[in-house]
């Protein structure tokens, strides 16, 4: 399909080809539905709320629900208001959540609707909550969406409370339920009491019983949101998806946070085990040492096949920049690191990462899209790609393996029960990028030299 | 929470009586729509147009989420599997994104060969105060190309009204070929060739000695759409999305049209002989009645092999138009199969009355349905299957529901009678699954 992208650059400063991220309330809505109980709404026209649903159920193959102010032509000139009260009325007449999670869009927020004002003058039954995030789609990207929510949340609920509870909060940054289970595992063999926000395991894992929940059994709930005001410390895992928010509590609640990358890798991982650590003042336990050396292990067996490879990474900024760390762990070379979210310090952290190894002539880029990455290809071909779904044309018109990795995954099934985190998400990450690299040297091979053992 | 809103209930009728729906109408604010905007209806109809380039001018979210995900198939160009958007920034739309846009053209324009390209101006880029149109004039006239606006903010109305501004683009595109000569053949509206399905009617047409001239819009390009004013007659297929372009071509060009399916073995073969009796070709009608014979016997065993399967079993409809429901209810009770809960996006008050005869007396009909209700329907009527696109499938699996795609993810045909094998083979692929052995009585 990609045959006709020139190898040649062009300067291109008006028009985007392919982006590498989507708007910010697809972000926000997923971080609302990390909440129990939680309808998120979307304030705008009603297409919006249909493409984010999509566009989740495509990825979780789930149902992925909102509610939408289904803007008309009256209220994009005379403003939301009127939308927004019969909403909340509606959803909570209908559907009875317990919360409400609003979050703008781009036509809300140009015509200047004041969520707080509305929001503040609405009837909201006894014991139900309505919080809400301004999420314009024309900045950053689904990532800013994410935390946005995540603030307005924080904003709304979380309480100092009269004593500190004793617990640690873990922000996972925008990954898969998989990802939230293995990190809650982890801080459960660390002995750390935490509270995980948003929590989407349970959510968008939820298991085939027979029934539909519009409100399934996980999520964070909102007494652990309010709670997260008397959190002893908080571990943003995301160092661009998790300061803000952290932030906004530490101002709010003053909880001080730690800053972590995503632990995608060993020395990531290590770091959040070290963090968990000083925080329970737990040992690691066996089992995660166990984790880690048999990591290493998997590794030392199939460090050939790995080293000096070379590799195209895209996708959200923390998750490349997680994949970016582990690929030169194993050896490997980032030839290309892209994320289509904007923002100068993805730049800084990958250009730190090579430094670090002493990697060079690799090229790295935020605000980019995945026509220039194919543009780069073809003036120099790397030996796999890791990212998501909407590299496999290029994957296929450049015949370069291909391993699915972040958000979104629209063509394959399971991936997101799965973690890339911790030292077993590294070992699933690593068997998938060995055996990827593995099947294509089967492929290519003659006759004669295949065999059983490699 | 199976309560349903006062404002929904005209929308929604029990005992199959179709007539005086509730429909056209914006969904109900704070409702968990399963409908779209007005942006999509235009980009759905517009995106087969292969060699164009289909520029999104507002912010990245509405490019992102109609990248590739068609299902339309080519012969030619593959440039509109491409996105392409002015990716709108805070600076733009505090100072107006026209000029954005206007490079945007000239980039695709000065590096990329370009010849058509449709701008579709979403929610913001009116209410910024771009003119969209003025762009593109400007844009023609500098770089003779057709550039073609389509300003589709997603609260102006329904899906259906994006459908009504796709045509008038069509038009808009095809007015200046107006011409007095005739080409022998037809169009085929509102066939977007998923999974290659314009081909499979375009083969039949042809086995019938009629040519097909142009298809709005599957595997349609510039070339091929210039040539539509001069076609004898335009057969009608997704009525929702462009009934309203054959009657601007009926009005403008004097084309006449008739609405046709391909879909189900009932109106497949109606289909083809009206289309011959429509041009007046004895000849063709009577290569008709032999085609529709032979592939009618051939159908036969593969049908009664799979009907022991089916019979019996109820269905649930819920798909984007009217007449897409309408086949597939002919087509249920051809396998014996009731439908039991038939509901559409964007069905029209004809579309229900119809719906209303064709179903039993006992089922469900619905407007713009939200989950809750098709949950409490579809397990009130019992329902085995159900039809439906993406967002409807988890809904469905999570109850335990048998689904067959019928929107943009399949990747094979439903129309023609090769489509009639497919659809047959993955309603029982999944309604018989021996997955379901574990989930009736759980653990």
């Amino acid at each position: 399909m990609l045959d006709m992208t020139p190898a040649v650059l062009s300067e291109r400063a008006a028009l985007r080809i392919n982006p590498c991220k989507t708007c910010q309330p697809v972000g926000a809505m997923y971080a609302a539905l990390g909440v129990h109980n939680c309808m998120p709404h979307s304030h705008g026209s009603q297409g919006c709320a249909s493409y984010h649903r999509t566009f989740l159920s495509r990825h979780f193959k789930e149902p992925a629900i909102s509610s939408t102010s289904s803007f008309t032509e009256g209220a994009s000139v005379f403003g939301g208001g009127s939308n927004i009260r019969t909403s909340v009325k509606n959803v909570f007449d209908i559907y009875n959540p317990d919360i409400i999670a609003i979050h703008t869009t781009c036509l809300s927020e140009t015509i200047g609707d004041d969520l707080n004002a509305y929001i503040q003058e609405m009837e909201i039954p006894e014991g139900k909550y309505v919080v809400h995030t301004n999420t314009p789609s024309y900045v950053g990207s689904h990532i800013n969406g994410f935390f946005n929510m995540m603030c307005g949340f924080i904003k709304y609920l979380s309480e100092r409370g009269s004593a500190k509870n004793g617990k640690a909060a873990i922000f996972p940054g925008f990954v898969n339920p998989g990802d939230m289970r293995e990190l809650k595992r982890i801080a459960k063999l660390m002995n750390t009491p935490h509270i995980m926000f948003p929590d989407t395991s349970g959510v968008l894992d939820s298991p085939m019983t027979g029934s539909y929940e519009m409100y399934p059994a996980g999520g964070t709930t909102i007494d652990e949101v309010k709670a997260l005001g008397a959190c002893e410390k908080v571990f943003a895992l995301g160092e661009l998806t998790g300061e803000e928010p952290a932030n906004v509590l530490d101002r709010k609640c003053g909880v001080k946070y730690e800053l972590l990358p995503l632990p995608i890798g060993i020395e990531n991982t290590d770091k959040f085990l070290m963090a968990l650590s000083r925080f329970s003042k737990a040992e690691v336990s066996y089992e995660l040492e166990e984790e880690r050396g048999q990591l290493l292990d998997v590794i030392l067996d199939a460090h050939f096949y790995l080293y000096g490879k070379t590799a195209a990474i895209y996708g959200d900024p923390d998750v490349a920049l997680g994949l970016m760390s582990f690929a030169l762990e194993i050896g490997m070379i980032p030839k290309y690191v892209i994320t289509g979210t904007p923002g100068e310090a993805f730049e800084r952290k990958a250009a730190a990462l090579l430094a670090k190894y002493s990697v060079e002539g690799c090229t790295v880029k935020q605000s980019a899209d995945l026509f220039a990455l194919h543009q780069w290809i073809k003036q120099e071909k790397v030996d796999i790609m890791l990212g998501t779904s909407y590299g496999k044309q290029i994957a296929r018109a450049e015949d370069i393996p291909f391993v699915r990795v972040g958000f979104p995954i629209l063509d394959r099934y399971a991936h997101s029960y799965f973690p890339i985190v911790g030292y077993r998400g590294a070992m699933r990450l690593f068997e998938s990028i060995t055996n990827t690299l593995m099947d294509r040297q089967d492929r290519d091979a003659a006759d004669e030299d295949v065999e059983p053992v490699m | 929470m199976n309560t349903i809103l006062e404002e929904r209930k005209s929308s929604i009728r029990q005992g199959g009586d179709g007539s005086g729906m509730g429909c056209e109408r914006g969904s109900v604010a704070g409702a968990v729509s399963q409908r779209a905007c007005v942006y999509c209806g235009a980009r759905v109809v517009l995106n087969p147009i292969t060699d164009a380039f289909h520029i999104v001018h507002g912010p990245i979210g509405c490019a992102s989420y109609t990248w590739d995900i068609r299902g339309s198939l080519t012969s030619g160009s593959e440039r509109y599997r491409n996105s392409y958007s002015t990716d709108l920034r805070e600076q733009d739309v505090i100072f107006g994104g026209a000029k954005k846009l206007s490079a945007a053209i000239d980039e695709l324009a000065e590096h990329r060969n370009a010849k058509l390209v449709f701008v579709y101006a979403t929610c913001i880029a009116g209410v910024i105060g771009d003119d969209v149109d003025a762009v593109c004039r400007e844009a023609e006239r500098k770089h003779d190309i057709r550039a073609i606006p389509v300003k589709a903010p997603g609260f102006s109305g329904t899906k259906s009204q994006g459908y009504r501004m796709a045509c008038d683009a069509l038009m808009r595109l095809i007015l200046p070929h107006k011409s007095d000569s005739e080409i022998r053949g037809v169009n085929i509206l509102g066939d977007f060739n998923l999974a290659g399905e314009m081909w499979i009617i375009k083969n039949y047409l042809e086995r019938l000695g009629i040519p097909v001239v142009s298809a709005v819009t599957g595997d349609a390009s510039y070339e091929t759409l210039i040539k539509m004013p001069m076609a004898q007659l335009n057969l009608v297929q997704c009525a929702g999305s462009v009934n309203y372009l054959a009657k601007l071509m009926e009005a403008e060009f004097g084309t006449p049209y008739i609405k046709v399916s391909f879909f189900g073995i009932e109106d497949i073969g109606s289909s083809l002989i009206r289309t011959a009796d429509a041009l007046g070709d004895a000849r063709a009608a009577r290569l008709a009645r032999e085609f529709i014979a032979e592939k009618e016997a051939e159908l036969a065993p593969f049908s009664a092999r799979y009907r022991p399967h089916l019979e019996g079993k109820r269905a649930a409809i819920f798909v984007g138009g009217g007449f897409k429901a309408i086949s597939l209810i002919r087509q249920f009770s051809a396998m014996g199969i009731e439908t039991v809960v038939v509901g559409t996006q964007t069905g029209q008050p004809e579309d229900y009355e119809l719906i209303g005869q064709l179903v039993g007396s006992d089922a469900v009909i619905l407007d713009d349905a939200n989950p809750s209700e098709l949950e409490q329907f579809m397990r009130e009527k019992g329902a085995d299957i159900l039809v439906g696109g993406v967002k409807e499938r988890p809904l469905a699996y999570k109850l335990g529901i048998a689904f067959c795609d019928h929107n943009h993810e399949r990747k094979h045909a439903l129309a023609g009678y090769e489509g009639i094998e497919n659809f047959t083979r993955e309603i029982h692929l999944s309604m018989n699954s021996p997955v379901r052995r574990y989930m009736e009585g759980g653990i």
